[in-house]
């Protein structure tokens, strides 16, 4: 114990722990500080790292915050219409049914314009994975109210609070497809802290493998916080996630195979 | 006495000030700067040497910022 190592010595490469994944690339992220897009980015490219995957992958990202994904992820991509991602997905998965494909979408383009593909497609059981950023909010286009936005919660089109009598409930999608007899894993996590991330990254594993095994739809929601359409600090937009977003939407697996 | 010792080296062009990574670093070692980086944002730093290298500040950063190293001591 008598020599301490000097910080140099310490970083070394074959020292080092955790780095950020090569499928994500160079381009510094376009994402409001603190969004948790940038950790769900992350995670799915470093499953698909660790399987190998990254020559068979086809994402498909449609519209909103989502559609930036292009720029970071180092995989191949397809631009979907605004909601159309699965259906697209679906055309991909049937031509190349060796690849792996999975849809991104945020909660605006897959729970409003894009539900009837996102049902669809689960009824259908296509083999394909689903990635749901739910932050209750439209957050690209300047913070609208979106199906899954909270009962009471202010935003640019509800200023005084979402009124569940003329604008109706949140839509719990997530629990609607697991109803579906097309999907065969069903989860919903978040990625606000290590101990979430983990989990996520188990449930994402999870998803990737089930799809190798042409085992049907896997459906994962990530509960993510959005601090600038939600008019907070990042770390009081996760703070008021915990105590808002997890009651209403609650994490863990809500469909798992037997 | 600590039994490894780990660093993080942070990229402070990359680093959004989120401070996401401040709370959940349970030995204290990251603050933010008091020097903004081109983009105008207080990045992430390492403020003492108590770091253990336990990759939580690396695993919840959205930018992918942080490298974390670690050591065992002998």
């Amino acid at each position: 114990m008598s020599h301490i190592p000097t910080k140099d010595e310490v970083c070394q490469p074959e020292n080092m722990v955790y780095s950020r994944t090569c499928l994500l690339t160079d381009n510094a992220l376009s994402y409001c500080p603190g969004c948790g897009h940038g950790t769900a980015h992350r995670l799915i490219m470093e499953v698909i790292e660790e399987m190998n995957l990254q020559a068979d992958t086809i994402g498909v990202a449609p519209v909103g915050c989502s559609v930036l994904a292009y720029d970071f992820m180092n995989i191949d991509m397809q631009q979907a219409a605004h909601g159309r991602a699965p259906a697209v997905a679906t055309g991909i998965k049937r031509l190349y049914p060796d690849k792996f494909v999975f849809t991104y979408q945020g909660d605006g383009d897959l729970a409003a314009i894009g539900t009837g593909e996102t049902i669809h497609v689960c009824n259908r059981g296509e083999n394909i994975t689903v990635f749901f950023v739910n932050n209750g909010i439209y957050g690209m286009t300047g913070g609208q109210m979106a199906p899954t936005t909270l009962p009471g919660m202010k935003t640019a089109t509800s200023p005084f609070g979402r009124d569940t009598e003329t604008m109706g409930h949140p839509l719990k999608i997530t629990e609607l497809v697991a109803q579906l007899p097309g999907t065969y894993f069903v989860s919903r996590q978040a990625v606000h802290t290590p101990a979430h991330v983990r989990k996520a990254k188990k449930a994402i594993e999870k998803a990737i493998q089930y799809q190798k095994l042409n085992k049907g739809l896997s459906f994962v929601e990530i509960v993510s916080n959005c601090n600038s359409g939600w008019k907070m600090t990042p770390l009081e937009s996760n703070k008021w996630m915990e105590e808002n977003m997890f009651p209403y939407y609650p994490l863990g697996d809500i469909k798992v195979p037997k | 006495m600590a039994t490894v010792k780990g660093e993080i080296i942070v990229n402070t062009e990359r680093c959004k000030g989120c401070e996401l990574c401040v709370p959940v670093c349970k030995e204290k070692t990251i603050a933010m700067s008091e020097i903004l980086n081109n983009k105008g944002y207080h990045y992430a730093t390492s403020i003492n040497e108590d770091c253990n290298g336990c990759t939580n500040c690396a695993i919840v950063c959205p930018d992918g910022a942080i490298t974390v190293y670690r050591v065992k001591l002998k």
